[in-house]
């Protein structure tokens, strides 16, 4: 797609809008009104298609764990890298919490909750028993 | 797009110096005190007086300014200056960029250097030299970098393809093999599958023993023209096809961690040097982990996707292996010095030009590497040949 309507740049860039989001407790994806697909991390243009057309609309949550890791020797104990697959599409690094580090494994459905990490705002998993 | 496959590139540079430092603890020299060695080795191997040096390229993690801190140093005044940064590959891909300027007349001698100190910044000060980039949406969550993004990798190729730690640890056994046939490389005694399984664990499933080591080193390379190569000492190591790609900065966004950009790149210099996996005699791939050498062994199609880590085993890719790959020793054994990539070229060019000894592959002509940049970010393919390959 070729640029062409650039007065509609936002003041206020997705990354603090998504940020106020958060801090709300809500989590939020883009999604591309001209290709229709989600977008996660936020952009200020579609990575797809270039669209500046862009909405912001509630996350379902729902994710699978595509991969998992676990950093060793970290000052604070055993956490778990993960990367996760939501249901809209976009792919996200998290932790899934509620479970022990190494029982995380891929495949697992997961469900995002709103967290904190030494007190920043994060969009954290848990194991979601019994939800496809 | 259409139509920029660089093969008018083909054979018409080629590296005619080549400068390296001693590999490991060098806790007396600074970084580019170990640059300028290096350069001045690789000058000197080329028979070419510095001040005929007007392209200069160069990068490291942490410099803002490296092409102005390096020219300075050397005393240079280069018309074209490169220090751009895609990370350990971009040493690979300045072949390309050096191959363009030599090409368009823009500058007639090329010198791609580095300088590192960081194994003694360790041990020294506890500060390793790392990319300085905030990796947005991730860092949060305080993965261990960049080990992380590679054990994430590593994990996903085991959960679809059944590739073992015993896979990985093959990798590591076969790098050490071949660094016991280098004087130069840092870690030479016997190594056993055993020991890469019992090492301390880094990031599940990656432990210690499938990691690169940390080095002080210093390597350069010096290219011309093919014309000016045949006038000089040295015998010419042409620059046969090189490929640049990149999927993603953070790991993350890599679509596909199972598939490297290294299926791209491969696919570019392949096409430009009108050559296949077949015609390859001996391979150096950027082995920053274990994991690395069977992707990029798949990706550069010397075997299936997925079937990398069978490939690696029974010592296929060790000396007397059917694939020679990483002959120096690789990273994980012979030397890594935060960014690697400019060993590769170094390893590629003392094969083809015979003089590596003990770990010579006999009659080799074609070498291929490939350099790794990032969280498997960056990957660049650059194959070179012999005289009877132009």
């Amino acid at each position: 797609m070729i640029p062409s309507s650039i007065e509609t740049f936002p003041e206020l860039g997705p990354d603090k809008v998504f940020a106020d989001y958060l801090g709300k407790g809500e989590f939020k994806l883009q999604l591309c009104a001209d290709c229709e697909r989600h977008i996660f991390y936020p952009r200020i243009v579609c990575p797809h298609c270039g669209s500046q057309n862009l909405a912001w609309v509630e996350a379902s949550g729902r994710g699978v764990v595509y991969s998992t890791s676990v950093p060793r020797g970290m000052p604070e104990g055993e956490y778990n890298i993960s990367l996760i697959d939501l249901a809209e599409g976009p792919r996200m690094m998290s932790r899934v919490v509620g479970i022990e580090a190494e029982k995380v494994v891929i495949g697992m459905a997961v469900m995002a909750f709103i967290g904190e990490i030494d007190g920043v705002r994060v969009v954290l998993f848990k194991p979601a028993e019994g939800v496809q | 797009m259409s139509g920029a496959n660089g093969s008018s590139l083909r054979g018409s540079v080629a590296v005619v110096g080549v400068g390296l430092t001693a590999f490991g603890d060098l806790p007396g020299r600074s970084a580019r005190e170990n640059l300028a060695e290096a350069a001045f080795r690789a000058l000197a191997d080329a028979g070419i007086d510095k001040n005929e040096v007007d392209g200069l390229f160069t990068s490291n993690f942490p410099d803002t300014f490296p092409c102005l801190h390096a020219a300075e140093y050397l005393g240079l005044q280069p018309r074209v200056m490169d220090d751009s940064n895609i990370g350990g590959s971009v040493y690979v891909s300045q072949l390309q960029h050096a191959a363009a300027a030599i090409n368009a007349g823009v500058c007639q001698v090329a010198l791609i250097a580095m300088g590192s100190n960081t194994r003694s910044k360790l041990k020294q000060s506890g500060v390793i030299d790392a990319p300085r980039e905030h990796f947005a949406y991730s860092d949060e969550y305080k993965p261990k970098a960049p080990m992380n993004a590679y054990a994430l990798a590593a994990a996903r190729h085991m959960h679809e393809y059944g590739t073992t730690r015993e896979h990985l640890a093959e990798v590591a056994v076969a790098a050490r093999a071949w660094a016991a046939l280098n004087p130069r490389a840092m870690r030479r005694s016997p190594l056993t599958i055993d020991d890469v399984l019992a090492s301390k664990m880094v990031c599940d499933p990656l432990s210690a023993l499938d990691c690169c080591l940390i080095a002080d080193a210093g390597a350069a390379v010096v290219l011309v023209s093919a014309e000016r190569a045949k006038q000089l000492a040295q015998k010419p190591v042409y620059l046969l096809g090189v490929g640049v790609a990149m999927t993603h900065a953070g790991i993350a966004q890599m679509p596909d961690l199972t598939t490297t950009a290294a299926a791209q790149s491969s696919k570019i210099a392949y096409a430009m040097a009108g050559l296949s996996p077949a015609d390859v005699d001996v391979v150096e791939v950027y082995d920053a982990f274990t994991i690395n050498t069977i992707l990029f062994l798949e990706d550069l199609g010397f075997c299936k996707k997925g079937e990398g880590g069978e490939f690696v085993s029974k010592g296929n890719i060790a000396p007397g292996g059917s694939l020679p790959v990483n002959t120096n020793g690789g990273g994980l054994s012979c030397v890594h010095p935060g960014m690697y990539g400019l060993m590769l070229i170094a390893e590629c060019v003392e094969q083809l030009r015979g003089t590596t000894g003990e770990r010579q592959i006999k009659n080799a002509n074609v070498a291929l590497c490939n350099g790794n940049g990032g969280h498997l970010s960056s990957e660049v393919t650059a194959i070179f040949g012999t005289e009877d390959t132009l």
